[in-house]
C-alpha cells in the first residue's frame, strides 16, 4: 500500500485506541447509571409519579417513564421482569410475592406516599363538608347494607338532625377494581368484624346486590352527584379537586376528623411500623390521623441483577423518598408527604438493596 | 349452453382462461394469495378459540357448570359466577333490538321508498354519523343526558305499570339494565338502518311495478312486494345490530350500574359480560380471577358464534323457502 493509505490507517488505528481507552475510563472502576427507568403500576399515584419523572429527568438526565396500567398489571409486570420497577396500592398476596420471589428474589415494598379515602355524600340539607359524622363500624352497616335509610338509629346517635330524613340509601362503590376500594375495605374490615367477615378486603369485593357500581373516581362521584340521598367513596384528591361534601369520621383514639393531608401523614406517625412496610395504615391509633388512609407502594427487588439500571433505582427512589416529598411536590397535588418514621424505614429499605455481588448500591 | 367448446372460439378460450388448464401464472398466484388471506382470517378465529379456551382452563376446572348458574361474584374468596353478567348481555341486547328493529326498519323504509330525494341525502349522512360516535362518547351522553331523563319516565312506569314483574321494585338510581337497553338502543339504530337501507333499495324496479300494475297501494306494495323480497338482507342487518349490541363494552359499562344482581325488574343495576371484563381486567388480582374472566370472554364469544350461526340458518332457510315457492 502506499504512503497516504499508511498513513490513513494509522490515524483510524489511534482513534480506535483512543476511543477504546476513553470507553473505558469510567472513573477509576466506579459505575455509570442508567439513563432510563421504567416502571408500572395503579393509577392512584400517576400524577405524583408523573410530576417527580419530569423534575427528576430535568435534574439528572435520567428518564423514568411509568405507565398507569393497574396495580395488578404493575404485578405482574415487575414480576415477569418487563419493567425496572413496579407500583401498586395494595399489599401483594402472598402469591404474587411467591411468584416474584421465584422470578427474581425478595422483592420490596418501598412506601412512596400516602393518600387518603374521603367519604362522600349527597344529602339534600346536609350538603356542605363536614356535616356529617360517621364511625367506622355504622359506615360498614350503611356500605353492608344491614342499614338502609339515613334515619337509622344507629345514624341519628351521631347526627340528630338526620331523624327527619326517611330516604333510603343510594350506596355507590368502584365497579373497577382499584387501590381505593384496598383501603377503604381494609378499613372496614378492620372496624367491622361482620365486614371482615362477610365481604373482607381487597382491591374489588363482592358488594351487596342493591348497590350500584361506577368505574373509576370519576364514575362515583358522578353517581353521587346525580342521586339524592346517595354514599360513596372516593380518593381525598380527587374530592378536593372536585369540591364534593364528605364526612367527618372518628378515628381510633376517638376524635373527629376530616380527610386531610396533614391526618394522612399523621396516620404513618407515632406508631410502630415493620421493616418491611407491609402495612395498612388504616385506623391508626394517632390522635391526629384520619382513619381511612393507606401508603402506595413502589416494587423493587432487592438483588439488582443490572448493575447500571440498579444504581439508577436507587438514586431515584432516594430522591422519591426525600425531595420528592417537598410540597412542590405531593401537597401541590393533593399527595400526603411520608411521615418521618416512614421515610426512615423506606431508607433501610433501600439500604438493603444489593449488586449481584452482595455490596450495597447505596453509597 | 354447449360444453366442450374447441379452444379455437373465444367461448372456448374463456372457458379455459377461468378454469384452468391454460392459466396464466400471475393468475394463479393471486389466487393463491387471496386463499391465504381467507385463510389467515380463519386461522384468526380458530387461533382465538384456542387460547381463550386454555387460558379459561382453570377457571373451568375450578367452577365447573356451576360458574354459568351462580351469581356470586366475589375476588377475596374467589369465587365466580356469570349469571348475573350473561342474563344482562341477554336481556339489553334483547330489549335494545326489540325497540330498535321497528326504528330501523321505519326509517330504512323512508330512506328507500317514501322520502324526496333531497331529503334522503342529509338524512342518511346523519344516521351514518351516529354510527360513527365512538363508544365511550356515547356513554358519557349516557351518564349526564340520558339517564337524568329516564329516571322520570322509569318512575311513572313503576308506579302505574308496578304489576308487571320487569317494572316492580324500588328505583335506586337511574343507572341500570333499562338505561343501558336504552343506549345500546341508539348504538344500533344506525347498523340496522344503513344496512336495511342498502337491502331495500338493492330490490329490482320490476317488483315495485308488478305490485303497482295490480292496483296495490305505496304501503301494500312495500308490504308484499319490496320487504319479502329482500328479507334476508333485512335479518342480516338485525344480525349485525345485535352483534354490536352484545360486544358493545365502554356505554353499557358506564350506566348499567355495575351489580351482580339477577333480578327481573328493569331499573335496577344490572352487569354485562362486556362490563365485566372492562371493569376488571387491568386488577385482576389472581390467576382464578384472570381465568374466569376469560371463561366470560369465551362464553361471549360462543354466544356471538351462535347468534351468528342462528341467522345463517334463518337465511338460508328463507331464501330456500323463496325459490321453492317460485
Amino acid at each position: 500500500m502506499n504512503k497516504s493509505t499508511k498513513k490513513w490507517l494509522t490515524f483510524l488505528g489511534a482513534m480506535l485506541a483512543l476511543a477504546l481507552v476513553l470507553t473505558s475510563c469510567t472513573g477509576g472502576g466506579g459505575l455509570v447509571q442508567a439513563n432510563s427507568l421504567t416502571g408500572a403500576g395503579g393509577t392512584f399515584p400517576l400524577p405524583l409519579y408523573t410530576s417527580w419523572n419530569y423534575a427528576y429527568g430535568n435534574l439528572t438526565g435520567v428518564e423514568v417513564s411509568y405507565s398507569g396500567v393497574g396495580s395488578s398489571a404493575g404485578i405482574a409486570q415487575i414480576t415477569a421482569g418487563t419493567v425496572d420497577f413496579g407500583a401498586s396500592d395494595a399489599i401483594m398476596t402472598a402469591a404474587q410475592e411467591d411468584n416474584a420471589t421465584l422470578h427474581g428474589g425478595p422483592i420490596l415494598h418501598i412506601p412512596m406516599t400516602s393518600g387518603a379515602v374521603a367519604i362522600i355524600f349527597n344529602v339534600p340539607g346536609f350538603n356542605s363538608s363536614g356535616s356529617i359524622n360517621m364511625t367506622g363500624p355504622v359506615l360498614a352497616n350503611i356500605f353492608g347494607r344491614n342499614i338502609t335509610g339515613w334515619n337509622d338509629p344507629e345514624i341519628v346517635a351521631l347526627n340528630p338532625s338526620l331523624n327527619a330524613t326517611s330516604n333510603n340509601i343510594t350506596v355507590v362503590h368502584r365497579s373497577d377494581g382499584s387501590g381505593t376500594t384496598y383501603i377503604f375495605t381494609n378499613y372496614l374490615s378492620k372496624v367491622s368484624a361482620w365486614w371482615n367477615g362477610t365481604f373482607g378486603y381487597g382491591t374489588s369485593v363482592a358488594w351487596p346486590g342493591d348497590t350500584i357500581g361506577a368505574a373509576k373516581n370519576a364514575g362515583v362521584a358522578a353517581a353521587v352527584a346525580a342521586n339524592n340521598y346517595s354514599i360513596g367513596y372516593v380518593e381525598l384528591a380527587y374530592a378536593v379537586q372536585n369540591n364534593l361534601t364528605y364526612m367527618v369520621l372518628q378515628n381510633a383514639y376517638g376524635n373527629w376528623e376530616l380527610p386531610t393531608l396533614a391526618g394522612t401523614t399523621a396516620a404513618s406517625q407515632n406508631v410502630t411500623l415493620p421493616d418491611d412496610m407491609k402495612i395498612m395504615i388504616t385506623n391508626s391509633p394517632n390522635p391526629n390521623a384520619y382513619p381511612i388512609c393507606g401508603f402506595t407502594w413502589i416494587l423493587a427487588y432487592q438483588n439488582q441483577t443490572n448493575p447500571s439500571k440498579g444504581l439508577a433505582l436507587v438514586n431515584y427512589l432516594w430522591w422519591c423518598i426525600h425531595t420528592g416529598q417537598n410540597d412542590t411536590y405531593s401537597a401541590a397535588l393533593d399527595y400526603a408527604r411520608l411521615s418521618d418514621a416512614a421515610v426512615a424505614k423506606a431508607e433501610n429499605e433501600i439500604r438493603s438493596m444489593v449488586y449481584s455481588n452482595g455490596t450495597q448500591i447505596h453509597p | 349452453m354447449a360444453s366442450g367448446k374447441s379452444e379455437q372460439t373465444s367461448q372456448g378460450r374463456a372457458r379455459n382462461w377461468i378454469f384452468g388448464r391454460r392459466r396464466h401464472p400471475g393468475d394463479r398466484i393471486f389466487s393463491r394469495l387471496t386463499l391465504v388471506f381467507a385463510l389467515i382470517i380463519v386461522g384468526v378465529l380458530l387461533g382465538l378459540l384456542v387460547v381463550l379456551n386454555r387460558d379459561a382452563m382453570p377457571a373451568i376446572r375450578q367452577f365447573g357448570l356451576s360458574f354459568l348458574t351462580s351469581s356470586v361474584w366475589n375476588p377475596v374468596k374467589e369465587i365466580f359466577g356469570a349469571l348475573p353478567s350473561i342474563y344482562g348481555t341477554l336481556v339489553t341486547s334483547a330489549i335494545a333490538l326489540l325497540i330498535a328493529v321497528p326504528i330501523s326498519l321505519g326509517a330504512a323504509i323512508f330512506l328507500a321508498e317514501v322520502a324526496p330525494s333531497w331529503l334522503r341525502g342529509p338524512v342518511s349522512f346523519f344516521i351514518e354519523m351516529l354510527a360513527a360516535i365512538p363508544s365511550v362518547i356515547i356513554g358519557l351522553w349516557g351518564i349526564f343526558v340520558l339517564v337524568p331523563a329516564l329516571v322520570p319516565v322509569e318512575t311513572w312506569l313503576s308506579k302505574h305499570v308496578g304489576f308487571l314483574p320487569i317494572f316492580k321494585g324500588t328505583i335506586l338510581s337511574g343507572l341500570n339494565v333499562f338505561s343501558a337497553s336504552i343506549i345500546l338502543t341508539f348504538m344500533i339504530i344506525p347498523i340496522i338502518t344503513a344496512v336495511s337501507r342498502d337491502a331495500i333499495k338493492a330490490v329490482p324496479d320490476t317488483q315495485r311495478e308488478a305490485m303497482l300494475a295490480l292496483g296495490a297501494t305505496r304501503w301494500e306494495t312495500i308490504r308484499r312486494a319490496v320487504l319479502p323480497y329482500c328479507r334476508s338482507g333485512l335479518v342480516g342487518a338485525i344480525i349485525l345490530g345485535l352483534g354490536r349490541a352484545l360486544g358493545e363494552t365502554m356505554a353499557v359499562t358506564m350506566v348499567i350500574g355495575n351489580a351482580d344482581k339477577l333480578s327481573a325488574f328493569l331499573f335496577s343495576p344490572g352487569s354485562s359480560i362486556t362490563s365485566k371484563l372492562a371493569n376488571n381486567f387491568g386488577e385482576a388480582s389472581s390467576d382464578l380471577f384472570t381465568a374466569s374472566l376469560i371463561e366470560l370472554a369465551l362464553i361471549l364469544f360462543v354466544i356471538t358464534l351462535l347468534v351468528n350461526v342462528i341467522a345463517r340458518v334463518l337465511v338460508w332457510r328463507m331464501t330456500s323457502v323463496k325459490t321453492a315457492t317460485e
